[in-house]
């Protein structure tokens, strides 16, 4: 794989040096010429100095082959625009950006980039996972719509505890896709009554994950 | 109309002004509040710190009743993003943007942003003034 990662940051240099180590070929681009030399030292010939938010800079990295383009600077506009112009101009396979202001992730999306990293984000759902009784942790959100993948913890204060599906008074939109109790996953039906302990991976709306959220909770 | 501009500079102070002495409303916005003295003890429009790539500053601007949009700060990534924002997620009718690289400027133009590179005016500009002959005659 072929790929090329816009910023020799700390998340750059890192992220390159592991995708060599994986044996991909790999070219950053750096602007600051230390920088720059400072990789080239650790890293050998992998570096290219430029701006990679000039198209000019990256035809000379190649973009027209790259089965990547992954933009980690510090700053939100340049990571945008730079991905488009890789796509759009040059034909990159696949672009990844990385996202400083959680607020820009749905608009990348909306503008063609095809996936988006945020340290925000993800900081956000360990804490969650973290906090006692705020046990549904966002998995992951099907790409382009506001379906997101849940998992939830049932415990002995949880409204649901004891209750057969069936009689749990889930928000519209929402289904309970899988139960795992024990290390086992099965699929639930109405009759299946929920313990304490399980593990529940539910699929809802954005906008009904807060009613969700309060099935799982203490309050009975 | 109302029109929404982004960076006040030397342009967009100037096309702020035209604007507003035309009979037209005008929010400049910027991110640095001493930019807003280009604009003029008489200017007549609104002015707000802040910068359009946030959509909630947009908001505040206006954006959701705004006719037009004009990015015209200095930096061409800060102007094709929130050009696209105004465009895209608030569906402003006519956005302009200033773009400086030529090559970005091609590819925003071809995704259906209205681009104007200043880059390209001038060259074009300066080579018939120094050959008398069109800009076509020197293509790049």
């Amino acid at each position: 794989m072929y790929a090329i990662v816009a910023g020799g940051g700390k998340v750059g240099f890192f992220l390159a040096r592991e995708l060599i180590d994986q044996g991909h070929e790999v070219l950053i681009i750096e602007n600051n010429p230390e920088r720059a030399e400072f990789i080239a030292n650790e890293l050998g010939n992998v570096v290219l100095r430029g701006n990679a938010d000039e198209a000019s800079t990256l035809a000379e990295a190649g973009a027209e082959r790259a089965d990547v383009v992954i933009a980690v600077t510090g700053d939100d506009p340049r990571n945008l625009v730079l991905l488009q112009v890789a796509k759009r101009r040059f034909g990159a396979r696949r672009t990844v950006a990385r996202i400083n202001d959680p607020r820009n992730e749905g608009l990348f999306r909306m503008l063609g980039i095809d996936a988006t990293v945020n340290a925000t984000q993800v900081m956000l759902s360990v804490l969650e996972q973290e906090i006692p009784h705020a046990n549904l942790v966002p998995l992951l959100r099907l790409r382009n719509t506001d379906v997101e993948v849940v998992e939830a913890i049932v415990d002995a204060r949880s409204a649901v505890t004891g209750s057969s599906l069936r009689d749990v008074d889930l928000p519209p939109e929402s289904t309970i896709a899988v139960v795992i109790r024990n290390g086992a996953a099965f699929f639930p039906n109405g009759a299946t009554v929920l313990e304490s302990g399980d593990e529940v991976v539910a699929l809802t709306r954005g906008m009904h994950e807060p009613r969700l959220r309060s099935l799982f909770f203490s309050e009975r | 109309m109302f029109v929404i501009i982004m960076g006040c500079g030397r342009v967009g102070a100037r096309v702020a002004q035209m604007l507003t002495n035309a009979g037209h409303e005008v929010t400049v916005m910027d991110v640095q509040s001493g930019a807003f003295k280009r604009l003029g003890a008489e200017f007549k429009g609104s002015t707000i710190l802040g910068d359009a790539t946030d959509q909630e500053v947009l908001k505040r601007a206006g954006i959701e009743r705004a006719d037009a949009f004009l990015a015209a700060t200095q930096g061409d990534n800060r102007n094709i993003m929130s050009s696209q924002i105004a465009k895209h997620v608030f569906g402003v009718k006519t956005v302009v943007t200033r773009i400086y690289d030529p090559l970005r400027s091609d590819t925003f133009a071809a995704l259906g942003l209205h681009a104007i590179s200043p880059t390209i005016i001038g060259a074009n500009a300066f080579y018939e003034e120094l050959t008398g002959d069109p800009a076509s005659t020197g293509k790049v």
